[in-house]
């Protein structure tokens, strides 16, 4: 077994299992906290596989960003939940069935696909490559993505404004 | 080398975990990271398959790019409105927020 390998099968078992947290803490401040583990194994997964940029846009918003967002929201709706909440509905044995089938699924297709494996290399400048191709090919995306996100800003700042009290 | 196929079962695996908490969550911030869960899945497909099967080509690592730039403003309006929810009902259990149930 390679070096590349351990290091694979230690993420992987540190993403699963932080993923796993994240829903089954009954505390959500410890989801919060484990889903950051999680998206940072994610990353090491993107530098296995060569996308260096990537991992550095992961760590950035998801970890810098999204992550905090959450915790952010977390502490400010904290005053309803208890320690002794029930972390799941009703419908969580019929969810945990879907699911195993799903991934039974999923696992089966994987192993027995037949992917249509290259083995070229990564191009030395991909960063570079990577921003040609976002303002040639997919410009059009690109500027879409531009208007998504500052629709959610706007929208964002609107939903969770604190209304005018004459309007109440 | 990796192989591919350990890649897409961590990543199948993960997603399943993510639908499992936007399903079984009571808490509408548990059902959001379930959903992010889910689309960091999709990422580790998405970049395993470009790096495997087209790694000259950078459009996995595109499509990428897009899926966590729509992450970023489905957290953003999902937390304002979880926020807005909170505010006027003063909960985050889904179940108590059934208004326009029937």
């Amino acid at each position: 077994m390679s070096v590349e390998q351990v290091v694979f099968l230690v993420l992987a078992v540190v993403a699963v299992g932080a993923a796993v947290g994240v829903v089954t803490s009954k505390n959500i401040f410890y989801s919060a906290l484990l889903l950051i583990a999680c998206l940072f194994t994610v990353a090491g997964f993107f530098v296995l596989l060569e996308a260096t940029f990537l991992a550095a846009v992961q760590v950035l918003i998801y970890v810098g960003a999204i992550a905090v967002l959450i915790i952010f929201a977390v502490m400010l709706t904290e005053r309803m939940m208890g320690k002794t909440a029930r972390a799941w509905n009703e419908q969580w044995w019929i969810a945990l069935l879907v699911v195993i089938c799903l991934a039974a699924v999923m696992v089966q297709v994987v192993i027995t696909a037949n992917w249509q494996l290259s083995d070229g290399a990564v191009p030395t400048d991909a960063v570079s490559a990577l921003g040609q191709t976002l303002l040639t090919t997919y410009v059009l995306p690109f500027e879409v993505a531009s208007v998504l996100l500052l629709m959610a800003l706007i929208g964002a700042i609107i939903i969770a404004r604190e209304e005018p009290q004459e309007e109440k | 080398m990796i192989p591919l196929s350990w890649y897409l079962i961590v990543a199948a695996i993960l997603f399943c975990i993510g639908l499992y908490g936007a399903l079984a969550r009571r808490n509408a911030i548990g059902i959001l990271m379930g959903i992010e869960l889910m689309l960091n899945a999709v990422n580790i497909n998405l970049v395993a398959f470009w790096r495997y099967i087209t790694p000259e080509v950078l459009t996995g690592q595109v499509f990428a790019i897009f899926v966590i730039t729509v992450a970023a403003a489905e957290a953003t309006i999902g937390l304002a409105l979880i926020i807005s929810i909170f505010r006027n009902r003063e909960t985050v259990i889904v179940e108590d927020v059934d208004m326009m149930k029937w």
